[in-house]
């Protein structure tokens, strides 16, 4: 246990303080009133509104933990929200269009998986095709509209709560134990890192790497989807172009903020759940303490650049080299480059 | 074969060339004339690659002397190499299959008019020159269309018409079947006509003796012979490149393990086209088969076959007299088989997992994803191989890149007998791995088939092979040319095989 803390310490030390940051721009950041038998909040609404990206960020770790990359997720969630918004609107009821939406989802990351694991296609241009294709799809669901819907058990999705807790943080922490049961209380975690790290030793120890990359994919389809319908479920309408625009590549940014890396492998869920969470203190942060939303992507690419280079034990270098500058500037060798 | 008065072509002395903590090559010399075909052979490690590297300019020569029809030169890279006339081709063709056939053979050089690649003149060309050797292909097609064997004429085409003096085949048949070899063999026939200089690099001993005139052999970075191929038989040339001399040879110690139990697994015709002859082999229970032949003979693609990485594409195997499939790794573990790979690093370790994911992996794997072993069970089984085979490692759970060879070696080995097989297959069970650890290796495979598992073993070490085995299958040229019982392994009688001359060998047992 102290060891996972141990792993953890950077992503919960950034939580910290990037809260912290939140609470000194917006002294009420911490307020947590009751309303309705709903919590509502600065801190509530980071999770609320970091929900969709969390649940994304738990597909894209599956995904990279293999050695993929899923750009499709911000496509699927727009599916699944037009699916859902359709069926309702058809008469159906709010079960069989969550039902079918989250059946859809699961298709798609079946699609990218066929395309991965069986087609040998690289995973970045396996899911491209769907990132592109997907938008198209979700339009013609929609008919080009964006379809609004009344269904409250729908609605209730998005913005509804149960003991006070909003429904999309409810629906994030279940479908994080959900993987969490599915992947470290099976042996499907290990087999995930093991053809992540070296696939072909792997298949030479008879692991089916080809079933355990189907899965991955197949998950990230089905909590994109999830995704997708809290997102139209929150705003009470399906935008085909709008809804996760540009969501996989937060969700992505998560993961890597997590500490997984890019290489595949060791795959940490709960750390990117909690990077989903840095990105939304940060969004919510900018907004509250009243700077252009303009500055928004600057302060977060400059909060995650720090971020990435705590993790990289580059920075130790890195500081080591300007220290040496600083220390030494008129006895370097070549006269020339000093400040 | 050549006037001795006209300087050689080439004719290279004293060259070295180390590498740090290496010597790739020490005090070689190598001569070649006009109009000859010049096998260059040698094990792993031997220095065939450095010499040839050396002589394109890839690696510059630490001491040495290297003259060219007499003048002495000197080059710095592979532009300097072209320039001077010495051309190479190599086992995977480079050259770029998107471009035409065309395209491929004036790169860097094509014709043209007023400023603009003249296309047409270009194709006229290619075909001509093409033409020269008897090929007639569309020239404007692509080259990746083409079969690798004329990717590769194309190839020798090229470097032939860029270089016309030294031409360096380094393994260009590896990927060709036996017609093939034919057709490439009569183009090199037509340039050494025309008065080339051909190095040849193979691992096929029936090319080198239909093609070369003169064989050298190098190995361990030295030049062990340098020989007219007709003064040098077969078995001389195989104790050349594996290092063995006659009176060095002693009987050994048979002091076998028991008797061999029922036949468990039986493989009839099985091969595969442009990998390995077809071959039978039985496999009885508690033997150690050796498998024995020069590299590139075919022993790893016999492993990979039987643990069905590779798919046979004819034949059949029989498990406990039922057919069985054998069409991936995971239908051969079903199987009861276990494969330890001579490439510890791509192919066995899965780096970044500790020792104890190591050892449980391929009994996870088999046992699927739905029914972990418990963390106490893993952790058990993971101990217990550790103390077994003695792996040293601070901690189960460290990673296994961080360990040394010789106990990533075990580990793997762990790895197989947790999931108890019937087969293990080792391919080089100790290469790069400190002697301690060698003997204990080859101690463990004496257990492990005296509990009455069948061991395969592949390695190139004969002393090491006529130790453990029961019996002895001999592979040449990627076909299984022979096969000794008991008494009959030695190191000569396996060389002998190697060589294709086993008749005598049982005659010329020296007295003990």
């Amino acid at each position: 246990m102290t060891r996972h803390l141990k792993a953890a310490a950077p992503q919960l030390a950034a939580l910290f303080l990037v809260l912290l940051a939140n609470w000194i721009v917006f002294p009420e950041f911490f307020h947590i009133r009751v309303q309705d038998g709903r919590l509502y909040g600065s801190l509530v609404d980071v999770f609320n509104r970091g929900a969709p990206v969390a649940l994304l960020a738990i597909g894209m770790t599956l995904v990279i933990a293999t050695r993929g990359i899923d750009l499709s997720v911000g496509a699927v969630m727009a599916i699944a929200g037009a699916t859902a918004a359709t069926l309702v609107n058809d008469g159906h009821g709010a079960m069989t269009a969550i039902a079918a939406a989250l059946a859809v989802g699961l298709l798609c990351g079946l699609w990218n998986g066929i395309l991965v694991a069986l087609l040998d296609i690289q995973p970045i241009i396996a899911t491209l095709i769907l990132m592109v294709a997907g938008r198209g799809i979700a339009q013609l669901i929609t008919e080009g509209q964006i379809v609004t819907f009344v269904d409250p058990a729908l609605i209730f999705m998005g913005s509804g709560a149960i003991a006070g807790i909003p429904m999309p943080v409810i629906l994030a922490f279940l479908a994080l134990c959900v993987t969490l049961f599915l992947y470290r209380r099976t042996a499907l975690g290990l087999l995930t890192e093991a053809i992540g790290i070296n696939r072909r030793a792997s298949a030479y120890a008879g692991v089916n790497a080809r079933a355990v990359l189907l899965v991955a994919y197949a998950w990230c389809g089905l909590t994109a989807s999830l995704a997708g319908i809290i997102a139209a479920a929150d705003i009470k309408g399906a935008d085909a172009n709008n809804a996760g625009l540009w969501l996989e590549l937060d969700a992505i940014l998560a993961v890597v903020i997590g500490g997984t890396s890019l290489f595949g492998g060791r795959f940490r869920l709960v750390l990117s759940f909690v990077g989903a969470l840095i990105i939304q203190a940060m969004n919510t942060g900018i907004l509250l303490s009243g700077f252009k939303p303009e500055f928004n992507l600057i302060v977060k690419a400059f909060v995650i650049l720090v971020l990435l280079l705590m993790q990289s034990g580059a920075s130790g270098a890195l500081l080591d080299r300007l220290a040496l500058i600083r220390s030494r500037p008129r006895l370097a060798p070549e006269g020339k480059e000093v400040s | 074969m050549n006037s001795a008065r006209q300087p050689a072509l080439l004719d290279l002395r004293g060259i070295a060339k180390s590498f740090p903590g290496v010597h790739a090559l020490s005090d070689v010399d190598f001569t070649l004339h006009k109009g000859e075909v010049h096998a260059l052979l040698g094990e792993n490690g031997a220095g065939k690659s450095t010499l040839i590297k050396v002589l394109t300019g890839i690696h510059r020569r630490d001491a040495g002397t290297m003259h060219l029809e007499g003048q002495p030169i000197d080059l710095h890279d592979p532009a300097d190499a072209q320039r001077l006339g010495i051309g190479t081709v190599y086992q995977e063709v480079n050259l770029l299959p998107n471009l035409t056939v065309a395209e491929n053979i004036y790169l860097g050089r094509q014709p043209t008019r007023l400023g603009f690649v003249d296309r047409r003149r270009m194709a006229r060309d290619a075909r001509a020159l093409l033409a020269g050797y008897g090929l007639d292909i569309d020239v404007n097609a692509a080259l990746g269309d083409f079969s690798v064997a004329v990717q590769q004429l194309v190839a020798i085409a090229r470097a032939a018409d860029l270089s016309a003096r030294i031409l360096i085949l380094d393994e260009p048949t590896a990927s060709l079947d036996a017609q093939e070899v034919a057709t490439m063999f009569a183009m090199v026939r037509q340039l050494k006509a025309q008065g080339l200089g051909i190095v040849f690099v193979t691992h096929f001993l029936d090319q080198v003796y239909e093609i070369a005139n003169r064989i050298t052999v190098l190995r361990n970075g030295r030049l062990v012979g340098s020989h007219a191929t007709a003064d040098l038989p077969r078995l001389d040339l195989v104790r050349l490149m594996l290092g063995k001399e006659l009176a060095e040879i002693e009987s050994a110690d048979h002091a076998h393990g028991p008797g061999r139990g029922g036949l468990c697994a039986s493989f009839r015709d099985f091969g595969k086209r442009r990998y390995l002859a077809p071959f039978d082999l039985d496999i009885h229970e508690g033997e150690v088969i050796g498998i024995a032949g020069l590299l590139g003979s075919g022993r790893t693609e016999t492993a990979k076959l039987i643990f069905g990485i590779e798919r046979a594409d004819r034949g059949e195997v029989l498990v406990d007299g039922a057919s069985a499939r054998l069409a991936a790794p995971r239908d051969a573990i079903a199987l009861g088989f276990g494969f330890c790979p001579e490439d510890r690093k791509t192919e066995g370790i899965v780096g970044e997992l500790s020792v104890r994911e190591n050892i449980i992996l391929a009994l996870q794997a088999r046992r699927g994803w739905i029914k972990p072993i418990p963390a106490a069970e893993q952790k058990r089984i993971a101990e217990e191989f550790v103390r077994r085979l003695d792996i040293r490692t601070t901690d189960i759970e460290k990673p296994i890149e961080l360990l040394s060879g010789g106990n990533q070696q075990k580990a793997l080995l762990a790895r197989w007998l947790a999931t108890n097989p019937r087969i293990l297959i080792l391919d080089e069970p100790t290469r790069g791995i400190d002697v301690g650890a060698h003997a204990e290796i080859i101690r463990l495979i004496r257990e492990l088939c005296g509990r009455g598992m069948s061991l395969l073993v592949i390695s190139s070490e004969l002393d090491e092979i006529t130790v453990y085995s029961d019996r002895v299958v001999v592979l040449a040229d990627r076909r299984h040319v022979g096969e000794l019982r008991a008494a009959e392994i030695s190191p000569r009688s396996i060389m002998a095989a190697i060589a294709g001359t086993d008749a005598p060998v049982a005659q010329q047992e020296r007295p003990a």
